[in-house]
């Protein structure tokens, strides 16, 4: 699957734009602040109806105007897509398949797949458990309905819990016949979950490892491991054991709602040992898993886009994750970097059919491609 | 608009009482009090009556808690129905739902809500003992469970499953043709009464 055609009108710093793109590698270049980043997250949003970096949609609106459109030509399966989507100060977004608006926005995440890969992804590292979690569910839960399902009545139960929990310390009673249906819930659906995270990271981690190894060329050491309380004993078990310790903490301390995942370099957290190239290095390769991962569960190849690859990355590695990306496993990709330099010299070696585009302030134009014939200028502001 | 621009104090204390309706505002009620002072008074006695007689008459029905006239309501005491069935429902307004599908004939029992520890509602607050009990008394051959498919609804149900366990008594559960988070009130009355025909029995809800 890939997007032959984007149109940008008001969305973030990009006043108007239309492009047209490679099926294979395109890559945007500009200096820092010009909307590069803006070009993915526009891509991101066709296919998530969100924003990947700020969830407020009066915020991604350009400054000073009313509303945003966004529009994208897509090859899926050998079928025309098009998307569209418009939003304007006040009222309800609209998204249209072919003209066709969509009641519900879920119904269309999932169609058009896509890994974005971004500088911001160090949060899954260097944040709190809660970032890993999410990241596994968001995984998951894009091609699994039932387990996101499962996972919102989870929560919920859970809350519900922890509110019986203060209900019973604030009236100094304890009824545990009530208690007893919100851990049913809880064991029942807990353990689903627990069972799911554990197939994903399963499958997630082999091919993770593969890709560490081949663009560390095999240096270093990394392990990706799912922890979970439920891995250690039945659940049920263990919030009976724990009972008196969450009446006293009026908050339940066992459940899938406490799960992890640990990150090492050698026998060390990645946190804390981690050089930031190796930190990017284990993103990279734990991001490309995930688009394995949503490949094999799509019958649509997924759309790649690699922001500010080659931040912080040494040349041996960015010339090994282009080759990779360039291969026939992934489709189409999109690449920004401030300069032409790296990619200058990459891009001959991949032999990848590519078109590259010149960002100036918000506005775009084709600066060289290998489709023969002079570059053609898209937008000229 | 504030307090002391009403000319007279009579039409603040109306205007502030419609107010406290749900989805009333201030503006619509004093709309809705300038048009009952342009009707004639025999109307709006017969509005005003009908509200009061409402609140100090109206009875819950002593065998199912449905709202009622009598002491027992008129479909707990009409002879032609399945009283061995039981319906256990949330609220009065789920009743009107099930009896709209003409699909069910045995008779209800309203709950009033279902557990929720957030909103501070415990079994205790529920009609389920007196479920309990009308079970241990009479020939109830089923309980169908149609609650909301909510995890307070799941929890309610499970709750009451437990309860009933030793009774004998047969549990059944709306079948899951209904979406997953649906509220009955907002069903379809064919889904809904498709719902009731191809129930299933709460054991076999269980781990679904
Ligand atoms: N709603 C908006 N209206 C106008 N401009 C916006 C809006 N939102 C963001 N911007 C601007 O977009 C620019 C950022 O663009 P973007 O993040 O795409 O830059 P970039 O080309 O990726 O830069 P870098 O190389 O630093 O990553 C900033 O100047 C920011 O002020
Ligand atoms: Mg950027
Ligand atoms: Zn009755």
């Amino acid at each position: 699957m890939y997007i032959k055609e984007l149109s940008v009108i008001n969305f973030k710093n990009l006043e108007q734009v239309e492009l047209e793109f490679s099926h294979k590698l395109n890559c945007f270049i500009g200096n820092n602040g010009v909307g590069k980043t803006n070009l993915l997250d526009g891509i991101y949003y066709l296919s998530f109806c969100k924003s990947y970096f700020n969830s407020v949609d009066s915020q991604n609106i350009r400054h000073e105007e009313e509303f945003f459109v966004l529009q994208g030509q897509y090859s899926r399966l050998d079928e025309d897509e098009n998307i569209y989507c418009g939003f304007q100060k006040g009222q309800k977004k609209k998204f249209r398949r072919n003209k066709k608006e969509y009641k519900r926005l879920s119904e269309h995440i999932g169609l058009l797949p896509l890994v974005m890969i971004s500088p911001s992804d160090t949060s899954l590292i260097m944040g709190g458990s809660d970032e890993r979690r999410k990241f596994m569910d968001s995984v998951i839960s894009q091609n699994d309905r039932q387990y996101l399902d499962q996972l919102i009545r989870y929560n919920r139960a859970l809350l519900q819990r922890n509110n019986l929990l203060k209900y019973f310390a604030a009236n100094r009673v304890f009824e545990p016949d009530n208690l007893e249906v919100w851990d049913a819930q809880l064991v029942m659906l807990g353990e689903k979950i627990n069972k799911r995270r554990q197939e994903f990271l399963g499958e997630l981690q082999p091919i993770f490892q593969k890709y560490y190894d081949f663009i560390s060329d095999g240096h270093e050491q990394v392990t990706l491991e799912y922890q979970s309380q439920l891995n250690e004993g039945d659940f049920e078990g263990q919030l009976k054991e724990a009972l008196q310790r969450d009446r006293v903490l009026q908050f339940t301390s066992v459940g899938i709602h406490k799960d992890d995942l640990e990150l090492k370099l050698g026998d060390f957290p990645m946190k804390k040992m981690g050089s930031q190239g190796q930190k990017k290095t284990y993103l990279v390769a734990l991001k490309l898993a995930q688009f394995d991962f949503i490949r094999s569960v799509n019958q649509a190849m997924p759309i790649l886009l690699l922001d500010d690859i080659f931040d912080k990355l040494d040349g041996e590695r960015v010339e090994k994750i282009v080759k990779l990306v360039s291969g026939n496993t992934f489709g189409q990709i999109f690449i920004t970097d401030t300069n032409r330099e790296h990619l200058d010299q990459i891009i001959p070696r991949v032999g990848a059919d590519y078109r590259i585009f010149r960002v100036t302030d918000g506005a775009v134009t084709e600066n060289g491609n290998n489709n023969g014939g002079e570059p053609k200028v898209v937008e000229n502001n | 608009m504030t307090q002391d621009t009403f000319p007279s104090k009579l039409l603040e204390n109306a205007v502030t009482e419609f107010a406290k309706l749900p989805g009333i505002g201030k503006k619509t009620a004093l709309r809705l009090v300038l048009h009952l002072l342009k009707q004639d008074k025999e109307d709006v006695h017969r509005f005003s009556n009908s509200i009061t007689r409402l609140r100090d008459e109206i009875r819950h029905c002593k065998v199912c808690r449905n709202i009622s006239d009598t002491e027992v309501c008129n479909i707990c005491s009409n002879e032609s129905r399945d009283h061995g069935t039981i319906c256990v429902v949330e609220n009065i307004r789920d009743v009107m739902s099930i009896e709209n599908t003409q699909q069910y004939h045995g008779v209800f029992h309203v709950l009033g809500g279902i557990i929720s520890p957030m909103d501070g509602i415990g079994p205790a607050d529920l009609e389920i003992d007196s479920l309990i009990k009308r079970v241990g008394e009479g020939d109830v051959k089923e309980i169908i469970l149609a609650l909301s498919t909510t995890m307070e609804g799941d929890s309610t149900n499970f709750y009451i499953f437990k309860k009933l366990k030793e009774s004998g008594v047969k549990v059944s559960m709306l079948a899951r043709g209904v979406s997953i988070g649906d509220e009955l009130e907002y069903i379809d009355e064919v889904t809904l009464g498709r719902s009731i025909i191809n129930r299933q029995l709460f054991e076999q809800s269980l781990g679904q």
